[in-house]
Order: C-alpha cells, then sequence, then structure tokens
C-alpha cells in the first residue's frame, strides 16, 4: 500500500535528548528527524536501548530528571495555536506550524489531551490501583472538559485540586471534581473500546481487569481529549498474541473513525507491517533507516535493518539458519561513544570510512527512503574493510562473541 | 520405532486455595486452580518439542513438575523408563543430572552475589563433582563453549547483558552434562538480534551434545523455527500435538489456527491485513468452562461443545505411527457436533455436512 499522502501534522528537527546521570551523560536520542503526517501511522522501531521511548517521551515533553531534551525544534501544525501565540513568540511560527520547543511549559502542558496523548506499554502499572477504572478515565475527560472551557489556561484544569478543595474534600468527601457528564463520557469512551457492559465495568478496579482489557481502557482514556496524534509506546508488547491482534484491530478501527495519526513505537517488527505507513528504524539513539514500509522491507538499505530482519524466524518457512547480527547493543554514555557510525562495531560490513559519522543518503534516489549508511550511497569496497578486531579492547575481554572467535 | 527419553501421562497440578487451618475448622471447601490438568506428551530422543501457549495456559507449570521441581498432584512422569515421582536417593541424585533447565528471565535466575565462575560451576559442586580445580578448568571450558570469553570467568552477572547472562545460564543448565534440557522461555526476554544468537547456540549444542529439549514459548515463529514437534496448550491442557511443519501448514484445532492466525508477520505483505481476532479473554482457570475449554471464544464452538470435553483423537501415519493428537469434535466427521446447534458468538460457515 503506498504511503498516505496526507499533510505534515508533525516534522521533528534534530532532536537530542541527554540524561545526565552519575556514570556522564547518556546521549539517548541523538539529532532526530522524522515527519508525521495526517491521518497516518508512523512506526518507530528499535531495540531496548535504541531510544525510541525517550524520543515519543520528547513529542510530549514528559522527559523527566536527570533526562532533558536540550536541541532541536518540534513543529506542530496548529492554526488556532499559531495565530494565537504569533504576537507573542514570532520566531515560533511558521504558517500554521508552531515550534512546541519554544513554548512555554503552560502552553505545551495544554496541548497534552487535545493535540497529544499517549498510551504505554504496562496498562497493569499505568493505572492507579486504588481508583476506580471509569473514575480514572471520568477524570481524563474531565479534565479536558475544563481546559476546553479556557483552552490556553492550565489553571482550570487543576483548579478544584488545591489545598482549599483538598480540605473541603476532607470535611465532605462526597463533592467530586468528576461531574457526572464526564462520567457518562467515560462509560461511552469504554463502549467504544469494545469493552463489554462499560457501565458496570466502570465501577470495578484495574485488578479486575485483564490485561488486554485493561489496555482497551488505556486506549479510551487516551481518547479522552479526542487527540490529533496519538502515541502509542510499545501498546502490545505485555499481551498474548490473540489479544494483541485484538488491541491492533482496535487502534486500526479508532484511527478510521477519528482520522488522527498515530506514531506506533516497538520493537516487532511484525505489528510494524501489520499497522504502519511509513517507518523509522532507531540504533543507539539515532534514526538509521526510514522510508514506507514497502521500502523498508523489501529493499532495506540499512546492515542493521538488514540484520533486524535477518533475525526474526520466518513463521512461514523456518530457514536452516537465523542470521543474527553479532554483538550487543552498546550503551550510550557520551564518553564512551567515539564520532563514528555507531553501528559499525556490529556491521559485517564495517569500512575505514564508517569511523567518521556518516550523514544521511537517500537510497536509490528516492526522497522517502534514506540510510544513516555509507553503503547506500556507493557498494562495499573489500579492501577499505576494517579488521574483525578493531574494536575489541584488550582490556574488555570480548563482548557476545560468535563461536570461533572466543579463543583469543 | 518411537524412542522416547519423556513421557508425560495425565500430568496434573492443581493449587489449592481456601486450603489454611482456619478454613478447615470452618468447614470451607477448598478451591482448586486447576494449572496443568491431564497433560500428556512424549520427547522423542534428540529432539525438540516445543509447548506453545499464551500466558497463564500452564506450559511453565509443566515444564517445572516434570522435572520435579514442583510437585505434581496426579498423573506420572517417566524419564528413561524409569518413574519420575516415585524416585529418591541416588536415583533422583542421577536424574537431576540428566535433566536440567535453562529459565525465562536472566536477570532473576542468577545470583547477584556469584560470579560467573560459581554460578557455573555450582552444579558441580552440589553434585560433587571432580576436584575444586577439575570444576575451574570445566567452568571456563563451558563458558568457551556458549560464546563467552573465560577471562570473564571472574565477572558478576550486572557485569554482562542480558544475552550474555542468558548464555551463562545455559552454561550453567550443561554443566553436569544432561540428556534432557527445559528451556523455559529461554529468548521471551531478549531483543531480536541477540535472540537469534541464542537460539543458534541452542542449535549447536543440542547437536555436539545429542541434547532432547523440552522447548517452553509464545512465539510461534520462534517455535516454528527451533522444535520438531508441538504441543500447544489451552488452559491446562493440551489441545493439539503433532509435527511442527504439519501443524504450522495446515492447524488441526480451532485454538492453533487463531494463534497462527494472530501472529503478526515481518513482511510487506502484512500490512492491512485484517485479523479475526478470537473474541474475550483467556477464562480463569479457577473456574473454566465446561465441556471443550475453548469453547468460549471458539469461532465454531456448538451446543456439543458446551456439554462434552472432547478428547485427543490421535491420528496416524500410513505407517502406524502416531502423528498427530487433536483434541476437538471437528476432526471426526459423525460426531453429533455437526448436528447441534452453533453457539451465540460463532461465525456462521458454511458446512455442506450439516445436516
Amino acid at each position: 500500500m503506498a504511503a498516505n499522502s496526507g499533510r505534515d501534522l508533525l516534522r521533528v528537527e534534530d532532536v537530542s535528548t541527554r540524561f545526565f546521570t552519575e556514570e556522564g551523560q547518556i546521549n539517548a536520542v541523538e539529532e532526530v528527524s522524522f515527519t508525521v503526517r495526517e491521518g497516518e501511522v508512523f512506526g518507530i522501531v528499535g531495540e531496548s536501548g535504541s531510544g525510541k521511548s525517550v524520543t515519543a517521551l520528547s513529542l510530549v515533553d514528559l522527559v523527566e530528571s536527570p533526562g532533558r531534551v536540550t536541541d532541536g525544534e518540534i513543529w506542530f501544525r496548529n492554526a488556532d495555536l499559531a495565530e494565537a501565540v504569533r504576537d507573542d513568540h514570532p520566531g515560533a511560527v511558521d504558517g500554521e506550524f508552531v515550534d512546541l520547543r519554544q513554548m512555554p511549559d503552560g502552553v505545551r502542558r495544554s496541548l497534552r489531551g487535545p493535540s497529544f496523548s499517549m498510551i504505554f506499554q504496562d496498562p497493569m502499572s499505568s493505572f492507579n490501583p486504588s481508583v476506580t477504572v471509569g473514575e480514572q478515565i471520568a477524570e481524563a475527560v474531565e479534565v479536558q472538559r475544563r481546559a476546553s472551557a479556557n483552552p490556553r489556561s492550565t489553571r482550570s484544569r487543576s483548579q478544584g485540586y488545591g489545598l482549599g478543595r483538598l480540605l473541603l474534600d476532607t470535611v465532605v468527601p462526597t463533592r467530586s471534581y468528576v461531574s457526572r457528564e464526564s462520567r457518562e463520557r467515560a462509560v461511552d469512551l469504554l463502549d467504544q473500546v469494545g469493552i463489554p457492559d462499560p457501565a458496570e465495568r466502570a465501577d470495578e478496579y484495574p485488578h479486575q481487569f485483564s490485561g488486554g482489557m485493561l489496555q482497551r481502557a488505556m486506549v479510551a482514556q487516551a481518547l479522552a481529549g479526542e487527540p490529533d496524534v496519538l502515541i502509542a509506546d510499545e501498546p502490545t508488547t505485555a499481551l498474548d498474541v490473540t489479544i494483541q491482534a485484538q488491541i491492533l484491530n482496535l487502534l486500526d478501527d479508532l484511527q478510521a473513525e477519528t482520522g488522527m495519526s498515530i506514531v506506533l513505537i516497538t520493537h516487532n517488527l511484525g505489528v510494524i507491517a501489520r499497522m504502519c505507513d511509513r517507518v523509522s528504524v532507531m540504533y543507539a539513539g539515532e534514526i538509521v533507516e526510514r522510508g514506507s514500509l514497502d521500502a523498508l522491507f523489501e529493499n532495506p538499505a540499512h546492515p542493521y535493518t538488514q540484520g533486524l530482519l535477518g533475525s526474526i524466524p520466518d513463521l512461514e518457512d523456518p530457514a536452516a539458519r537465523l542470521q543474527p547480527i553479532e554483538g550487543s547493543v552498546p550503551d550510550l554514555v557520551d564518553a564512551e561513544m567515539d564520532d563514528r557510525c555507531y553501528f559499525a562495531d556490529r556491521c559485517p560490513k564495517a569500512m575505514t570510512e564508517c569511523l567518521d559519522k556518516p550523514p544521511e543518503f537517500p537510497v536509490d534516489g528516492d526522497d522517502e527512503h534514506a540510510a544513516k549508511c555509507v553503503l547506500a550511497d556507493h557498494d562495499y569496497v573489500e579492501s577499505e574493510a576494517l579488521d574483525d578486531d578493531y574494536f575489541a579492547s584488550p582490556l574488555e575481554g570480548m563482548g557476545d562473541t560468535v563461536e570461533g572467535e572466543a579463543d583469543d | 520405532m518411537t524412542d522416547p527419553l519423556v513421557e508425560v501421562e495425565d500430568l496434573e497440578k492443581y493449587y489449592y486455595e481456601d486450603d489454611s487451618l482456619l478454613d478447615r475448622i470452618t468447614g470451607r471447601e477448598p478451591t482448586s486452580v486447576k494449572a496443568v490438568d491431564g497433560v500428556s506428551f512424549t520427547v522423542e530422543r534428540g529432539e525438540t518439542l516445543g509447548l506453545v501457549g499464551e500466558s497463564g495456559c500452564g506450559k511453565s507449570t509443566t515444564g517445572e513438575t516434570l522435572l520435579r521441581l514442583r510437585e505434581a498432584t496426579g498423573g506420572s512422569v517417566s524419564f528413561d523408563g524409569e518413574d519420575v515421582f516415585a524416585m529418591d536417593g541416588e536415583d533422583l541424585v542421577d536424574f537431576r543430572q540428566r535433566a536440567g533447565i535453562v529459565f525465562q528471565d536472566p536477570f532473576s535466575s542468577l545470583d547477584p552475589r556469584m560470579t560467573a565462575r560459581e554460578i557455573i560451576a555450582e552444579p558441580l559442586a552440589v553434585h560433587d563433582v571432580g576436584t575444586a580445580a577439575d570444576r575451574r578448568s570445566r567452568a571456563a571450558e563451558l563458558m568457551e563453549r556458549v560464546g563467552l570469553s573465560s577471562a570473564q570467568l571472574d565477572r558478576y552477572p550486572n557485569e554482562f547483558s542480558g544475552g550474555q547472562r542468558q548464555r551463562i545460564g545455559i552454561a550453567r543448565a550443561l554443566a553436569l552434562e544432561p540428556d534432557f534440557v527445559v528451556c523455559d522461555e529461554p529468548v521471551s526476554a531478549l531483543d531480536v538480534s541477540v535472540q537469534a544468537q541464542i537460539l543458534n547456540l541452542l542449535d549447536d549444542l543440542q547437536s555436539e551434545f545429542d541434547l532432547t529439549y523440552l522447548f517452553i514459548a509464545h512465539d510461534l515463529s520462534v517455535v516454528r523455527h527451533i522444535t520438531d514437534r508441538v504441543a500447544v496448550m489451552y488452559l491446562g491442557e493440551v489441545v493439539e500435538t503433532g509435527p511442527t511443519d504439519d501443524i504450522f501448514e495446515d492447524p488441526g484445532h480451532p485454538y492453533t489456527e487463531a494463534l497462527l492466525e494472530s501472529v503478526p508477520r515481518a513482511d510487506a505483505s502484512e500490512h492491512g491485513r485484517r485479523v479475526d481476532a478470537l473474541p474475550g479473554d483467556v477464562p480463569s482457570p479457577r473456574d473454566p468452562p465446561a465441556g471443550c475449554r475453548f469453547h468460549t471464544r471458539c469461532p465454531y464452538a456448538r451446543e456439543a461443545c458446551r456439554e462434552t470435553d472432547p478428547q485427543p483423537v490421535a491420528e496416524s501415519d500410513s505407517a502406524g505411527d502416531e502423528q498427530r493428537r487433536i483434541a476437538c469434535f471437528r476432526t471426526d466427521a459423525d460426531h453429533d457436533y455437526w448436528a447441534s446447534e452453533p453457539l451465540e458468538h460463532a461465525r456462521a460457515e458454511p458446512m455442506a455436512d450439516d445436516d
């Protein structure tokens, strides 16, 4: 299927996120750029530690200390917002686009819900275990309801959570923050995500839900603000395959219904293949290859993408031998990262020029399909190849070595 | 023709709730959770049998119970002709040497306060094999064999990556030169690129040491890759067994069919493929449905499925060897099933012989 040709909704340019820990600076996300279009499913795939979740958190400004988005621009199309902030922040407005990184915290917060919403990997730990599911969803609805009454203010939505309110609630416990309308809307949302008997289930606690049901409830909560972009971070990883199929169908249906864009983050290439229109592959904090689904799966240019695809046992055709990528993912401590292609130490085709950081090359002249690898630009030159043990540090011993190579 | 190493017959593992002294005094009936409920299969010498199912279906409990890491509440297991549950003393020690296990989580299955050398040599010390010096050199040898460097022997588990830890877990399982290894989800905690390394390693070790594996997994593509035969479990029961290729090409039980259908393929042609997802959730094993346990989700369920539990029916090949066992009425063309009414949630299906 061809990539969706909708307008750009989100333009992410050179975003870097770093964590400042005791062990040193961790470059979790390094100059990541991509665009998300209206009504498409955009996939980010990578292994654990590749920075895909941090990328998602960076979009919605939810990176927690000691982490910080240090660089880059996040342009979001929102004509109303552009109009509203044009006078105060002329540099942050480009047509209908607004650079969210230059917006004050209050504005960014006001976008969470009506513009961006997020679902997380582990439904069991994402809900408050001591509040009913219905109440938690109603709370999200209520926040949006109050916010839409006064879009640019964060005060209106947090009203009722102050000290006075707390004291009042202690004395008169029946007074509640959540209105009856919000509760009704919560039940509607539960119904929309396919939970049977939504009115009864709304009064149950998270532990009374199964994993699949709770994931549905989390989707319902994310839909409370009718977001333009839904960020789904490993939404099916904690689930069994039959339940995973249900949730993927649900996301598919909801997208068709609402026309929202979905940023789908997963390590599962099968999920990517089923859902996404365009895909970015992340490795060690960078996007190493991006392109349409077809381009990436049929004609992967980066050796890492090729390696990922070669590592997966095929359900239809059990090959005699898998072709794994040797070694393991580097940890991203700044001091230990040389300025080279981060994949060179595991790459079967590493050459001397890989010791310099490769720029992004278009693959086969396709604008949409690009890879951060010199092989996308020219062919492998055997005489330039690095020695097999070039990256083996004598002190460290060997990492995950292959059989036969371990006899050092 | 067949040469089974492990034979499991009607294995049962029930857990009881409300079974405390107080409950007994007040006369409350204990309720049982039937984690494993009448499971039978055989593992042939030198083969890899896959045990597949979703979380909570009892596959790990089956693996642990047949190794006597948990006491079974019923059934029997024979290992190389001997009854495992009747073993004691020397026999049991001998069995423990010949049957090992690799656990799922490489982070919690290694003692953080022991070095790699101590971890790998511990089974040798427990079984009093060789001198301390022998054990040290054996640990080094195993370390090299699983693709790590013997220079890393004195490191602690936290200094290794997930894949390297799993290699240590494998080295530990191999220390006593077992004949049979239960691999309980050995790759599910690993990234795909590392997962492929471990699968290749397990493959190599099997041919080198003539190992027999019971491979417990939920990832069907991994199972397809590494196993010779498969047993599919649902809610404590085995619903289908047979050669891997046969089952994947032509699933016999509706549950197997649904499982295979649900797996997203890593291929561009997968895009937009709509899966007829199974409705609902796996029922609780505290209160499993009567009749066929799968009938609440089965797209072909009929009244007959609600009333009686289908027994596994063996299919044999021309040589008379048993090939497959399927516990579903649909394998029997003359069964009352075909005459009974479809259940409400079942898909309407055009059936020629529906009379």
